[in-house]
Formats: structure tokens, sequence, C-alpha cells
């Protein structure tokens, strides 16, 4: 006999009871990996599309910065306009290791997604785009043969949706243009794949937008000049300077009302378990008084019952720990599609991350639940005087 | 001269109730020694109980002196009385009170685990044997009768090999039968063993099978002659 298995066959004796506390505390397990994943999940690919995007600052037209953002990770660079002397001015600064020009316009396609309608991302490029980005490679074809010809190198996605191949010809709705299909990326996990790319000169031309620009990234050779060079730009009229930390930062003060309000759910579920597992074993105690009183007479210690007790709730939170790892293991794709559906902005890539690491921390966190919850129970059976606790109830 | 387990002088027990006090115990004088087997009668509410509570350790003592194995315990801390009730007194009570979820087996070896005494099964077996029940081992108390039950607990007060065994009213539950298999369990234990016993009962017949009876009224032990019953 040892107070583990005195505990054990005790929580065996009232098996729905036990159950239902395991489930309880499952829960609020599961939805504490969820979240945790969540974060740490919806961070990494957050910094990874960031990262992706190859360049430390964006130099936009003025605008709203939350919008700039969003508009930025999805590929766009806000659709507001400067003039190129910017990028003129700032091109041989001798901080800036590269720099890229860029265009963006949408076109809304009326046959796109099968006839419903949808908008198409162009954009204007220069050779420096690809010096932002060295991991793009071509799945097919190669880069534009003249700074202004009429062709276009589309991204891996838009390329499968239109179902073009090199030497195709698409067709720019509205603006009645055709271009010739020079290259296709491969695949990136970003938005980059959905985004078909033309010349900037071509694309000033055809969006009649000469001499404009919707964004320049910029690359520093030293990450620490950032401060002052962002400061430098400060001066310049109708600009603005989105960096990447910047964006970050609004990104996540996007989803962070979201994450206080799942957070608190975590928190709630927690609280509850806790209760709901010192109501458990306080009924069971307050039902047992007698044989507690009758293991005192045979030489029990306050300690030994109070190990007893708080054994029965640490049981309860370790299988409800495991359940609930468990169901956060394989709910986690359901959990996914719940934030997709919700949230304002959401990376590319798997955005509840559950590893190792978590569980275990989880699981720990469990164990110490059960220890907070178990704790006042026990002090209650481990100070029963005997004879009060063996005549009770008669 | 035999040893002396117990020693009461003027052992007095009172309950205090929120209008009143109970003298439930008063000014009790009582020597156990080594091989005694001690029936304490009386009517209801005489103090039967309190008195057998007050002289295992499980409860603290009012007022006077109690001694046992020679040491004064009156006012001792709770762990000293715990570390007394591990080793040297064993209780079986009226409703038998074994543990639900356990087994016989496991019952047995309860008091083992808390004496952090070896829990050797041979021994658990052993006892139970010795009263009766080497058949019963795996049995739940829900699967015991009720004179099986009583058994169990007398094989649980037994594995520790305690000095003294304490049994408040051991055959209030049980029929005439199963009553007369425990008292002679208990003589059996006490001429063959030489194990001390006291027995609170209202069994008079079964009482004067023991070595001495007392006989307990308003918490005071009165002379024979005087008794009522
Ligand atoms: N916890 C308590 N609080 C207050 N009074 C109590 C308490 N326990 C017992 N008493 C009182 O103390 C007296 C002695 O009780 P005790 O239980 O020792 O009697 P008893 O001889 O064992 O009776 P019985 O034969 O009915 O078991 C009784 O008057 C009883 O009412
Ligand atoms: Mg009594």
């Amino acid at each position: 006999m040892k107070a583990l298995s005195v505990a054990y066959k005790n929580l065996k004796r009232k098996k729905i009871r036990t159950v239902l506390t395991i489930v309880g505390v499952g829960v609020a397990v599961a939805v504490l990996v969820s979240l945790f994943g969540f974060d740490a999940g919806y961070q990494r690919s957050l910094n990874n599309d960031i990262d992706k995007l190859g360049y430390h600052i964006l130099v936009t037209a003025k605008g709203c910065p939350y919008e700039a953002a969003t508009l930025m990770l999805k590929g766009g660079g806000g659709l507001r306009y400067m003039e190129d002397d910017v990028y003129k001015r700032i091109l041989n600064d001798s901080r800036i290791d590269k720099i890229a020009p860029q265009l963006v316009a949408s076109v809304y396609n009326q046959e796109g997604q099968g006839g419903r309608g949808a908008f198409a991302l162009y954009m204007g490029i220069e050779k420096t785009y690809l010096y932002l980005k060295p991991w793009s490679e071509f799945k097919s074809g190669g880069w534009f043969s003249g700074p202004d010809s009429d062709e276009a190198i589309m991204g891996y996605e838009a390329a499968e949706v239109e179902q073009r191949l090199v030497g195709d010809q698409i067709f720019v709705p509205g603006i009645n243009k055709v271009l010739t299909v020079k290259g296709i990326f491969q695949r990136t996990g970003t938005q980059d794949d959905g985004i078909i790319f033309i010349p900037l000169s071509t694309a000033q031309n055809i969006f009649e937008l000469p001499g404009k620009l919707t964004g320049i990234g910029i690359k520093l050779k030293n990450i620490q000049d950032m401060a002052q060079f962002e400061e430098d730009l400060y001066n310049v009229p109708g600009i603005q300077v989105i960096s990447l930390a910047q964006v970050r930062g609004t990104i996540l003060n996007l989803v962070g009302s979201a994450r206080a309000m799942a957070n608190s759910i975590a928190l709630i579920a927690i609280f509850i378990a806790i209760i709901s597992v010192t109501n458990t074993i306080l009924m069971s105690v307050f039902e047992r008084t007698r044989e507690i009183g009758v293991m005192k007479a045979l030489g029990a210690s306050a300690a030994d019952i109070f190990k007893i007790i708080w054994m029965e709730t640490i049981l309860i939170c370790i299988f409800g720990g495991i359940f609930g790892v468990a169901v956060a293991m394989f709910g986690s794709s359901a959990v996914e599609y719940i934030i997709r559906q919700t949230l304002p902005y959401a990376p590319t890539g798997k955005l509840v991350l559950i590893k190792p690491a978590l569980l275990a921390l989880s699981f720990l966190a469990t164990v110490v639940m059960g220890l907070i919850a178990g704790t006042y129970p026990a002090l209650r059976a481990s100070l029963m005087k005997p004879v009060e606790a063996i005549r009770s109830g008669e | 001269m035999k040893e002396c387990i117990i020693k009461a002088e003027k052992l007095t027990k009172t309950y205090k109730l929120p209008a009143e006090k109970i003298l439930a115990v008063r000014e009790i004088d009582l020597d156990i020694y080594d091989g005694d087997f001690i029936a304490i009668m009386g009517p209801s509410g005489s103090g039967k109980t309190t008195l057998l509570d007050s002289i295992g350790c499980l409860t603290t003592i009012s007022e006077g002196k109690l001694f046992i194995l020679g040491k004064d315990v009156s006012r001792a801390k709770e762990s000293t009385l715990v570390t007394i009730r591990r080793r040297f007194i064993s209780f079986v009570f009226q409703d038998f009170l074994l543990i639900p979820s356990l087994t016989a087996l496991e019952n047995v070896l309860l008091p083992l685990h808390f004496a952090r005494l070896p829990q050797e099964q041979r021994k658990a077996v052993e006892v139970l044997k010795r009263v009766g029940l080497g058949h019963r081992v795996n049995h739940l108390p829900s699967q015991l009768s009720g004179g099986e039950k009583q058994r169990v607990s007398i094989a649980r007060a037994l594995v520790i090999s305690p000095k003294l065994l304490l049994a408040d009213e051991p055959t209030g539950n049980l029929d005439t039968k199963n009553s007369q298999e425990i008292f002679d369990i208990f003589k059996q234990l006490n001429e063959q063993d030489g194990l001390t016993i006291v027995v609170a009962t209202h069994n008079s017949k079964l009482g004067s099978l023991a070595k001495r009876m007392i006989i307990i009224q308003d918490g005071r032990i009165i002379p024979r002659e005087k008794s009522i019953l």
C-alpha cells in the first residue's frame, strides 16, 4: 500500500465524477495549449512572412500605417502613389545594401474566380527586386527581355489559377493589354506567389502612372543604422517610412485584442478547472470523513493524509493533462480554421505551432494546478481530529 | 511484576458545548497491565467510548494524568500520539470502518504503511488466516458479511503486533453467533499470545468472558456491588 495506490483506488470508486473532473481539466489544458501554440505559431509565421519580404524598410506614400502594414504583407505597398524622385534621391545613400522600387496595381477581373470576379495584383519591378529576395527561383522561363517589354513573370499560384505556361499570353482586363508570360516563379510560401510581375516601366505605362511608385523596399547594410536612416527621411514630404519592426508591432497590435480575449478565456477555463477540482476533492474528503478518522486511528499522521488527498488531485490533473494535450494536438487544425476566419490578417504557414516543449510545459502547469487545487481539501482532511471524524455522520 | 501498559490518574475528559460543559469521564484511576483482558461495561452515555478514546490517544485528555508504557502523555504533542497509535495501540470499532476501496488484504496492509513498517504480504495473509479469513484475502469490504468485516478489522488491528487492543462494542452490529466468534478470537489472542485487550460492551455475557470487568456510570468507575447491571 502506497499513498498513490490508496489515492488511485479511491478515484476509481467514483468513476463518473472522476472522469467528469478529468474532462474539465482536459478542456482547460487544451485551451491553454492551443492558445500558446497559436501565440508561437502566429509569431513565427508572421516573422517568416516579414523576413521573406527581404527588406528592412519600406518607403511608401503617406497614409494609414495599419493599412500600409497589412497591404505590405499582402504583397502591395499601400496603394497610394509617390513620385519616383524620392527613389533617385536615396538610391546612392551609402548605408543602403539593396533597394528596389515597386509599383502595385490591382485590376478587377470579372471572369476571375470562375465568373464571380476577383482582383488580380500586378507589381512593376526592376531586377533589383530579385536581389532583395535571393531565394526566388524560376520554375520555368526567366527574366524580362527588356526594361519596358510587354511581358510578365507569374507567381506560382497566380500561374496555377490562371493556368498559364511560359509563352502563353495574359490579358489585362480594363486596359485591354496583352502580356506574354516570360517566366514563372517557384513557390515561396509568401504572398508573392499570387502576384503577376511586370517590368516597372511597363507598369507605369499601361496603368498610366508615369514616374509613380507605390513603394521602395530597402535593405540596409547595417541594421543599426535604421533609426538614423528613418530620421533622415522624416523630412521628405509626402512619404512615410515603415520599418519591419513597426510592421510586426502593428500586426501584433491588430491581433492583440484577439489574443487578449483568448488569454482571458484560457484564464477563466483554468480558474474554473481549479475550482471544479477543488470542489470534487473537497466533496470526496467530506464524504470520507469517517475513513480519514479511521486512517488516523490506524496511525496516519496529518502529513500522511495530506499526501493521499494531494495525490488524488495530482492524479486527476495528470490524466486531465494527458487528455487535454491529446485534444489540443488533434484539434489544432480546427482551431487554425477558426482563427483564420476571425483574424484581420493571418500569415501564411501553420498558425498553431505545438512543440514538445510547449506540451511539457503545459503538462507541468497542469500538475502545478493540481497542487494548488488540492491544497485546501488536503489541508482540511489532514486537520480532522480522529475522534470527531470517526463519530461524524452517526 | 507485570509491565504497566496504561496508567490513568484522575483522568478527566470534558466536552465543551456552547451551553454547557459535559464531564464524560471523571477522575478515573485505572491501571492496565500486560496480558490484561478488561471489559468495560455501563449504560449508554456512561463514558465508555470516551474512556477508550482517551487511553488510546485518539483524543487529548482534559485533566489528570495518563502514562503509556511509563511515559507521561497527558499533554503530549500530536506527533507523539501519532507514534503511539502507529506502533503500540490498535482499534476495533463497532461498525468495522474498513476502507471500502481497498481489499481485505490492502486494508490489513494499510497500518504497516502508516507505521513505516515493511509491508510483508505474508504477514498480512497470516493475520487474516488467524481470524479465519484466509479465503477472503482479495474481497472488497462490500463483498464480505458483517462478521467477516469485523474479523478483517481485527486482522488490521493485529498486523502491527500492538501492545494494546482497544475494541469499542465490537459486537454491537453482529448477531449472537458472530459475536461469540469475535469474542472467541479475543479470548484466544489474550490467552495464547498474551495480547492486552480492553473492550467496551453492553453484552454482559461477553463481558463476563474477560478477566476483569469495570463498570462505569456517569463517567466514574463504580464498585461492582453498586452496579445497576
Ligand atoms: N463530541 C461530544 N460532544 C459533546 N458531548 C459528547 C461528545 N461525545 C460524547 N459526549 C457525551 O459524553 C458522554 C459519554 O459519551 P460516550 O460516547 O463516551 O458514552 P458511551 O458509554 O460510549 O455510550 P454508548 O454505550 O451509548 O456508546 C455522553 O453523555 C455523551 O452525550
Ligand atoms: Mg460508545
